[in-house]
């Protein structure tokens, strides 16, 4: 049951995140920093506006603090702000924000005339207070004209949109952030406490599924400056784009990973379990039960992080500890991945039992070809193409085909006859004609026909003699199959026509012809 | 020892003459084997000096292979295309005895070996260089794998070895890296893999045959990339086609000679690409191309402007291609336009007079030629030396006249199915080094013609008058006394000739070829008088001779020793005329049908007497009375039998 608990987990595992994060956001409150990490979980959809807000936030506070008059316009200015830095350059917002300002200038010339009117009528009253007063109105309604007039301007040229977050505020005394604060690095700084603290937590609450969050500040702020969706499924993922996911040697070994609550059965698929399910009641057939349990857990609206798989063997380059990390793609790419490459090769080829394999389907796939790798090289490796061995003879000095007996010799005489050439024994047939000296090799034939007992009279049938003699020790050589027939015809031809002496036939053994 | 102190008895004469010098004058005798034979039978010491003197062997029967070469241990070359049978033994007789001095090796009419005795061949001849294998039919990988042994082969020839593959072409490719010379014709289990091993490890390789192999122009790439390769042919291989050779890119500067005659599939861009890269071509032969050879195709000919000779039998030619081919390639020396159907007088005409240097012509069968070609050839290519013009038939008997005058290097003519006259040969006899003439169906010449040929041509050796009606003896004579150096003479179906030519042919000691098919004059006492005179004679037609008989047999028998092929159909030979053949050792071709005279008891007799027979042709009525066991021990002792039927002019079923 431990392990359906986990890959409950493995599987929900978007679910689960974002489950945290909401967590996250409850406990948080309006707190600052955590607002930034929310920032970040969310950094795949490009959220700048989120992050504006969350970033514009405390300037609101500075300006509650520093002024209470005029709030509605500086309100409504950080809304223009927002509307100028989420859509960039826009003519028509041009016209409507110089449209906008001219107003706001109109406004602050009828308060000044209305307060010069005042100040002719009201002469040396409340004069200290109230001038005062008057000129911080006056002066915050100029500054912020005056930080429409830059933010405009910034807008017509999109290379000085990052700078403007530096250019210097009214508030000289305060730094900039004041009036547009650098809210990204305040963010790092918090993701990342933030992380630390959220690698700790689920290490405590996920002991085998683990989150790990390896982005870093510079690589995060190098991910903002792209500015895009990374969700496409190439291999050079960039780090931190994709969740790691590690399971444990025990769980990828595991034959069944879904089990059924209720009887223990075990399925390697959790459709199979759902299918299995439908027979211990009527509630487990409804539609709801037997959907794709992802797919409902999720809305539509929240994306899943891409999910790539670490191998637990440490030291592997599928290892997330690995320098070279290469994740892997899918939960069966790490159990086929862990079989080859970090277990036993248990299953044996039942045909050659020579080649082991660790995943049956290796096997599978091999026992299909296995016995049909009929080319043969001299060196003893097989070959299943003929072309492959040809190019691998092509390749090494030495090497030759290598053909195959059964294949080649029909007739089990001549390969024994070959074997035997071949055993070591090439001698065997010479040594009776070696011995006597090469003057006399007709005596020797003869005597060989004696030897046979066959054919005592060869010496004076020489000429009708085809191989009928045995020749004592050329047993090794196939005889011919007319021996039976051959002395009838010897009697025959020599009663029928008289033939030219042995000698004469001698003689003229040799063609005329060089 | 004794021996040699007797041969020191004889000797004393010839203690001047040191062994060199007894070798040069055998070097110069050896031409004629009867005189070989004469001087080693003189004394031992000639005997044992002819011994030592001989290289090459050419033994009539495998069984004496122990004999010959206990005597012969010089042996280099040995031609075993008489010995149908040649088994494990002999071939490890041959192994032990010649070992060491053996060079060349043909074995390839003869069978019953297998990979036993190529195994001991292999490995007791460190010098073998050239082994024949062809017609093993019945080879398989495994035999020819044993090949491989032989590592210091240089020439190999598998031609008809249809059950190699692959795997025996690549053994023999890794075993033997010397191999400068490979034929693989008709090997059709062989492909793209073992050629082109063979062009990856035998890097030497200078002759490659390929010819009907169903290879692809893959295998070409390698073949190509060879640093030696000078002759390579490929005629009817129709996988190379166009495609596989597009990729192709070489630059085989040693390429001499090109056969891609009948290469179906291949077209004006292959051969293209093919001829790219081979600039110093020389030969090439495209005959049955299936392109038209028009001014387009003639395109593919622009890199090998030096080619000497250009074989375009059977294929469709323009005249404007022809006229391309004279201008791109004005240095041929030879040209080849057999049974060009579409070649016409112009365009003949165009290319011929190009080309000054033209040596050899074939316009066999171009039926619409007419005079002016002949005319046009006659004076514009004074140095031509064979002219073969066969069913030139529009040809006038006025143009050879011109031909005799102006083209006086001529020694090669054929005229066969031509209306030359008495006039034309009158003319051509003035080509003094006329070596072969063909006559055939030549219907307007007679005797006083042929008479101009007998007192002018004194080098004439080939003679051809079949059909040529108007001859009789005393043309024949006339050729007889003139032309000593005759070898072949057909006079098939010259009703007129008697005797009387053969008593006058009989000076012709050199005769090896008679052929006299169809002459009913011709009786025995004129064979005898040829089979005396002509101790040569090797090939024999007297069919249709009726007034052949028993008598005229037992002459050949008797003085012919060199007869091999010999055809008694249609005579009057009996069982002993038969059976006296036997008596010819080197026989190897018998055709008796329809001799009534003869008996199956007779024939079947002459067959076994005949120990080398390889041919027999007889009458299907023989095949039913002949025991079966004999033909079977026939066959296994490498005869081939064809049953004649002649009520079925279709003919025979071979066995």
């Amino acid at each position: 049951m431990e392990t359906e608990d986990d890959l409950c987990q493995q599987t929900n595992w978007g679910s689960s995140s974002s489950k945290l994060q909401e967590q996250g956001s409850s406990d948080g409150g309006g707190n600052q920093a955590f607002s930034g990490f929310t920032s970040e979980q969310k950094w795949e959809e490009a959220s700048i506006l989120d992050y504006e807000m969350d970033g514009v936030e405390p300037d609101l506070q500075v300006f509650d603090e520093m002024k209470a008059s005029g709030e509605e316009n500086v309100q409504a200015n950080v809304d223009f702000l927002q509307g100028v830095r989420a859509q960039a350059w826009d003519p028509s917002t041009m016209l409507s924000n110089l449209s906008f300002m001219e107003q706001k200038i109109h406004e602050l010339q009828e308060l000044v005339h209305l307060l010069v009117g005042r100040g002719e009528q009201v002469q040396g009253c409340q004069d200290e207070l109230a001038a005062q007063q008057q000129q911080q109105l006056i002066t915050t309604d100029l500054t912020s004209i005056i930080i429409q007039l830059i933010s405009t301007a910034g807008s017509l040229l999109p290379s000085v949109k990052h700078n403007m977050s530096t250019a210097p505020g009214p508030y000289t005394g305060q730094p900039g952030s004041a009036m547009f604060p650098c809210a990204r690095e305040a963010n790092n700084v918090a993701s990342q406490s933030q992380n630390n603290n959220n690698c700790g937590a689920q290490e405590f609450d996920l002991p085998k599924a683990v989150v790990v969050d390896e982005r870093e500040s510079h690589v995060v702020e190098e991910h903002e400056m792209k500015d895009e969706d990374d969700a496409e499924e190439g291999e050079n993922l960039p780090p931190g784009s994709y969740e790691i996911l590690q399971l444990e040697k025990e769980e990828i070994l595991a034959p069944h990973t879904h089990f059924c609550t209720i009887c223990g059965k075990g399925f390697k698929r959790d459709a199979n379990l759902r299918m299995h399910m439908r027979g211990h009641g009527d509630e487990y057939k409804t539609a709801a039960a037997l959907a794709k349990p992802n797919k409902e857990s999720i809305p539509g609206s929240e994306p899943m992080l891409i999910k790539r798989y670490s191998c637990p063997f440490l030291g592997c380059k599928r290892n997330k500890e690995h320098r070279k990390f290469q994740p892997l793609k899918t939960i069966l790419c790490v159990k086929n991945h862990y079989k080859r490459t970090h277990c036993d090769k248990s299953f044996t080829c039942s045909r050659c039992h020579t080649k082991k394999f660790s995943v049956i389907a290796d096997l599978k796939t091999h026992e299909k070809h296995c016995g049909k790798n009929k080319w043969l090289c001299s060196c003893g490796t097989t070959f299943s193409r003929k072309d492959k061995l040809f190019g691998h003879i092509a390749l090494f000095q030495g090497h030759t085909p290598a053909i195959p007996i059964e294949e080649t010799k029909p007739s089990a005489s001549s390969s024994t006859q070959r074997e035997n050439s071949e055993g070591g024994n090439n001698n065997q047939g010479m040594v009776g004609f070696n011995l006597g000296s090469p003057s006399n090799a007709n005596q020797e034939t003869a005597q060989f026909g004696m030897m046979d007992g066959n054919i005592s009279f060869e010496d004076s049938f020489s000429p009708m003699n085809f191989e009928t003699c045995s020749f004592g020790g050329f047993h090794d050589f196939p005889r011919l199959m007319f021996d039976d027939s051959d002395s009838s015809f010897q009697t025959l031809i020599a009663n029928t026509c008289g033939f030219s002496s042995p000698r004469n036939v001698g003689e003229s053994v040799l063609d005329t012809s060089i | 020892m004794k021996k040699v102190k007797q041969i020191h008895v004889f000797k004393p004469n010839f203690d001047l003459l040191s062994e060199e010098l007894v070798f040069i004058i055998l070097d110069l005798i050896s031409p004629n084997p009867s005189d070989l034979k004469s001087f080693s039978l003189t004394c031992k010491c000639f005997y044992h000096l002819e011994s030592k003197h001989r290289t090459s062997l050419k033994p009539l029967r495998s069984d004496y292979l122990p004999r010959i070469l206990t005597r012969y241990r010089h042996t280099a070359d040995l031609d075993l295309t008489l010995c149908p049978r040649v088994s494990d033994y002999a071939l490890s007789v041959l192994a032990s005895l010649s070992g060491p001095t053996l060079r060349s090796l043909d074995l390839s009419r003869s069978r019953s070996f297998s990979a036993a005795g190529l195994l001991r061949l292999a490995l007791k001849c460190p010098h073998l260089l050239a082994i024949d294998l062809s017609n093993a039919t019945d080879m398989r990988d495994a035999d020819a794998a044993v090949v491989a042994e032989a590592t210091s082969l240089e020439s190999l020839k598998l031609g008809r070895c249809k059950m190699l593959t692959d795997m025996a072409i690549g053994c023999i490719a890794v075993g033997c890296k010397k191999l400068t010379s490979v034929c693989l014709k008709w090997c059709v289990g062989v492909g793209d893999l073992g050629v082109g091993l063979l062009a990856v490890k035998c890097l030497h390789i200078r002759t490659l045959d390929l010819s009907y192999l169903p290879i692809t122009g893959k295998c070409l790439h390698d073949i190509l990339k060879l640093q030696h390769l000078e002759e390579l042919l490929l005629e009817g291989c129709f996988g190379v086609d166009d495609d596989s050779l597009k990729s192709l890119r070489h630059d085989c500067k040693s390429l001499k000679k090109l056969n891609a005659s009948s290469c179906q599939n291949l077209t004006q861009r292959g051969l293209t690409t093919l001829l790219s890269g081979a600039g110093c071509l020389q030969r090439l032969d495209i005959a049955h191309c299936s392109s038209v050879i028009s001014l387009d195709f003639t395109s593919s000919l622009k890199k090998v402007s030096t080619l000497q000779s250009i074989r375009l039998d059977g294929c469709s030619v323009t005249s404007d291609g022809l006229k391309a081919i004279g201008t791109l390639c004005n240095s041929l020396k030879e040209v080849s336009l057999s049974k060009c159907v579409t070649v016409t007088d112009e365009g003949l005409s165009s290319l011929v007079m190009k080309l000054k240097d033209l040596r050899k012509l074939d316009i066999t069968c171009c039926r619409k030629l007419s005079g002016v070609s002949i005319t046009q050839i006659a004076n514009s290519c004074p140095l031509l030396v064979s002219l073969k013009m066969e069913s030139c038939s529009l040809v006038s008997r006025e143009a050879f006249w011109l031909i005799g005058q102006k083209c006086r290097l001529l020694e090669e003519l054929d005229l066969t199915d031509n209306e030359i006259d008495d006039e034309g040969l009158k003319s051509i006899s003035s080509c003094l080094s006329l070596s072969s003439l063909k006559l055939g169906i030549c219907l307007n010449i007679t005797d006083k013609g042929l008479s101009y040929v007998g007192m002018c041509c004194p080098n004439l050796r080939e003679l051809d008058l079949y059909r040529s009606v108007g001859i009789t003896d005393i043309g024949i004579s006339s050729i007889a006394q003139g032309c000593i150096h005759l070898e072949t003479i057909n006079v098939s179906y010259c009703q007129d000739i008697t005797d009387k030519s053969l008593v006058s042919l009989s000076k012709c000691s050199l005769l090896q070829i008679f052929e006299s098919r169809g002459c009913p004059n011709i009786t025995s006492k004129g064979l005898a008088a040829i089979a005396v005179r002509c101790k040569r004679l090797a090939k024999l037609d007297l069919k249709k001779c009726p007034s052949i008989n028993d008598s005229g047999l037992l002459a050949l028998a008797h003085f012919s020793q060199n007869l091999k092929q010999i055809n008694v159909s249609d005579t009057a030979v009996t069982d002993v005329g038969m059976l006296s053949l036997a008596n010819i050792g080197c026989l190897q071709n018998i055709a008796v049908v329809n001799s009534r005279g003869l008996s199956a008891s007779g024939v079947a007799a002459a067959l076994l007497g005949c120990g080398g027979l390889r041919k027999a042709k007889l009458h299907a009525s023989l095949r039913t009375v002949l025991p079966v066991s004999l033909i079977l021990h026939l066959e296994a002792r490498g005869c081939t039998f064809l049953w004649k039927d002649n009520t079925l002019q279709a003919g025979g079923v071979g066995s």
